[in-house]
């Protein structure tokens, strides 16, 4: 049978991993890139920290946001996550022939007030239309580059002992998105945490070395980021279920769908994983910002079980958990 | 559920009994609480729980997977299904809806089957499918919606049904010889629409420890200890521990909507070939609704794939790592058997944690 | 086969009502409970009241898990 792209490709999860290692690594190739960090951090007088995401959620209109906050958000916190400061967004419009202006005018009055809030200038851009069916709605592309403040993060500066810190509460985006689509009304209570994390990530750069790395948990979540962090590497990460940050209303949404919040989408929130010593400060960093008040050391690195990711749950039994397979679907069993 | 209280149940639990004691967890939601709450890791070695039948994705017939595949090739159907089935293998391998979806056909992913209903009444040039999946929990649903659709007048709507039922399956587990089970954690909500009374004959015809169980860890928790409580004191009853939802005689509106709307029939069940009276079928005067009637289905019987040891582990005598496929050629991202497809199907939960043993 | 959560019925109009489950609202439908009133807790599966949770009984379970605290105690 042809080899085809499916939804689960563009998961976040294990599809879209073997994606970039079978495909566009081996074409691509080149040391910046092979580094597989959210942002590409370049040669050059400053170093650089260049980065790029694409957008195409539906709905463009949800809880707590819009597909511009997300445009610019997305790309921001990339930079920021790979130790830069982000300064200038590219901005690139796909639009569907039909699509109405007061729509349009809406998510760019969005993208204006979201890069002010974030210190950074769209300076270049551009606008493509489509006919009717062959886009939907709209999809932006943002690009970011910023100056290198924190040099090194990478999970492969992670150590056995370090402890893991989430900025908040977890699965709040991914579980808003969902609970629009299935028809929910009253989802006022279980918003997308989109924010950007410019400053809080800023406030972590001054922990240095101490500082091993941090990611956004977006597309796949909590859990298939930390996977990514250990996997093939002799470390493991042991997780404290009951010190996870979750809303209540995130909880009883993903309870309603037959979600996981683990592995429900995060479009605000931060892990930082630091040295042991530096994991009170850390914290108390984070948490000084509003974006970070709910923030928790979630669990520690060892070598127990090397390459896994091991949750003690809440009720003092164990549990594995893996990558995302595919995007998780509302079930009945 | 206090620490103290868990940690008592768990040294009652850990005071040898000397033997293995098996307990069988039927329904596929229990599967994924006990997985979720990481309930077995907290057992003693000798008390193991073993999933049984009651995962609707594990025990459809290839065939009928199949045949649903073949009919979302056709422009004017939309397939409504809940989110468990898209990724379902059918006999070729990597063939499901999510991939039939990105060739081309309309798949829609719907909580209810209200919401297919809807997408009928949105798309009058179209003719929704809905996946009827499920057991006696999710009948009456089914069976109301194709009044719910007669009612609103939405003609284009109808369902194909592969709703089975619990006690045929457990029935011909218990009648098989080798069948090494010692009690079961009954499935709550299958309960809260058959009463009690639909399960009595566990204890009272098999003589198996029984206890109707909720889905909370407490739950289930408090299930395990009710069953060794009654086989160390040598009881065999059913014991009613979700009472504030399971009556003894059960949800009669439930009851009626699906004797309404469906008949009793016999049913090809994955790992089980054909169990007598094992499904329910839409009855003749609703067959407008009927997906089968409509289409013309006819399912072609094809061997389960070479290998797979799905059927052996659904009944409980198999074991995941007994199976040569498994985590090989067998794995979550391509998996051959439901098993292996279930989020925590025996399989897709023995890959997880093959580390960790 | 069995997921379903507890609503609050918030509002009910013949074999359809309206539903609240830790602040999310949805419609449900009722068919299978008789004699529902606003305020009832009904257990829902795939948009449907499977049963009615009964209060008086649901307060014994939580008895029940208390008597089990004490045997344990």
């Amino acid at each position: 049978m042809n080899e085809i792209i499916t939804l689960d490709y563009g998961s976040g999860g294990k599809k879209t991993a073997s994606l970039i290692e079978n495909m566009i690594l081996p074409a691509l190739d080149n040391e910046a890139l092979d580094a597989l960090l959210d942002g590409a951090v370049l040669p050059g007088a400053e170093k650089i920290v260049f980065s790029t995401d694409s957008f195409v959620i539906s709905p463009i209109f949800f809880p707590g946001g819009d597909i511009g906050k997300l445009a610019v958000c997305g790309t921001v916190n990339d930079v920021a996550m790979a130790g830069g400061s982000a300064r200038y967004l590219s901005l690139a419009f796909i639009i569907e022939e039909g699509f109405e202006i007061e729509k349009l005018k809406k998510i760019i009055d969005s993208i204006q007030n979201t890069a002010n809030d974030a210190g950074v200038a769209v300076v270049t851009g551009d606008t493509k239309v489509v006919e009717k069916g062959k886009c939907d709605g709209i999809y932006i592309n943002t690009s970011g580059i910023g100056v290198l403040r924190a040099p090194g993060l990478s999970p492969a500066a992670i150590k056995e002992g370090d402890k893991i810190i989430v900025s908040g509460t977890m699965g709040d985006h991914g579980t808003s998105i969902l609970l629009s689509r299935y028809g929910y009304a009253g989802g006022e209570e279980v918003k997308s945490d989109c924010a950007c994390l410019k400053r809080l990530a800023g406030g972590l750069y001054d922990l240095s070395g101490d500082l091993r790395v941090l990611r956004d948990p977006t597309r796949g979540g909590l859990a298939t980021t930390l996977c990514e962090f250990v996997e093939n590497t002799d470390l493991c990460i042991c997780l404290d279920e009951s010190r996870i940050p979750i809303s209540k209303n995130v909880k009883s949404a993903c309870e309603m769908l037959g979600l996981d919040p683990l592995y429900s989408a995060n479009e605000g929130k931060l892990i930082a994983v630091v040295s042991p010593n530096a994991a009170d400060r850390a914290l108390s960093i984070i948490r000084s910002y509003p974006e970070g008040e709910n923030a928790a050391i979630i669990g520690t690195v060892t070598k127990d079980h090397p390459g896994q990711t091991v949750l003690r749950t809440a009720f003092g039994g164990s549990r594995i958990l893996t990558k995302l397979t595919g995007a998780q679907l509302p079930r009945i069993c | 559920m206090s620490l103290a209280c868990e940690n008592g149940i768990l040294k009652y639990l850990f005071e040898k009994d000397g033997i293995r004691i098996n307990f069988m967890e039927v329904c596929g939601t229990h599967t994924h609480a006990i997985a979720r709450a990481g309930i077995k890791a907290l057992l003693p070695d000798n008390i193991r729980l073993i999933s049984g039948p009651g995962c609707p994705v594990c025990v459809t017939a290839q065939e009928t997977i199949d045949a649903y595949l073949t009919l979302s090739e056709r422009d004017d159907v939309i397939i409504a299904t809940y989110g468990d089935m898209i990724r379902v293998p059918g006999s070729e391998r990597g063939d499901n809806l999510a991939r039939r979806r990105a060739l081309g056909s309309r798949v829609a992913v719907v909580y209810s089957p209200v919401d297919a209903v809807d997408i009928a009444a949105n798309n009058p040039d179209k003719t929704v499918v809905f996946l009827g999946v499920g057991f006696e929990t999710t009948a009456p649903g089914t069976a109301a919606s194709i009044g719910i659709a007669k009612e609103r007048n939405v003609h284009n709507y109808c369902v194909y049904s592969m709703l089975k039922r619990v006690e045929p399956a457990l029935r011909a587990l218990l009648d098989s010889p080798d069948f090494d089970i010692s009690g079961f954690i009954v499935p709550g909500h299958v309960a809260a629409i058959i009463g009690e009374r639909g399960f009595d004959f566990l204890a009272s015809e098999y003589k198996k420890p029984s206890v109707i169980t909720g889905f909370e860890p407490e739950d289930i928790m408090g299930s395990i200890y009710s069953l060794i409580k009654q086989i160390r004191s040598g009881r065999a009853e059913l014991e009613n521990k979700y009472e504030r939802l399971v009556k003894k005689e059960g949800n009669i509106a439930a009851i009626d909507a699906i004797e309404k709307y469906l008949y009793v029939r016999d049913d090809v069940w994955r790992g089980f070939s054909n169990i007598s009276k094992a499904g329910f079928g839409i009855k003749e005067e609703y067959s407008d609704f009927d997906a089968e009637k409509r289409f013309d289905i006819k399912t072609v019987l094809k061997p389960a794939p070479a290998g797979c040891l799905c059927g052996e582990i659904i009944k409980g005598r198999k074991e995941p790592l007994d199976c040569r496929l498994f985590g090989c050629i067998c794995t979550p991202e391509d998996p051959i058997g439901p098993c292996m497809v279930s989020g925590e199907g025996a399989c897709s939960a023995a890959f997880k944690y093959r580390s960790l043993i | 086969m069995c997921l379903a959560v507890p609503f609050k019925i918030i509002s009910i109009d013949g074999n359809d009502a309206v539903g609240e489950y830790e602040g999310i609202f949805r419609k449900i439908r009722v068919d299978f409970i008789k004699s529902l009133d606003i305020g009832d807790y009904v257990m829902v599966h795939a948009g449907f009241a499977i049963e009615k949770l009964d209060e008086k009984q649901a307060l014994l379970d939580i008895e029940a898990f208390k008597e089990l605290e004490e045997a344990f105690r």
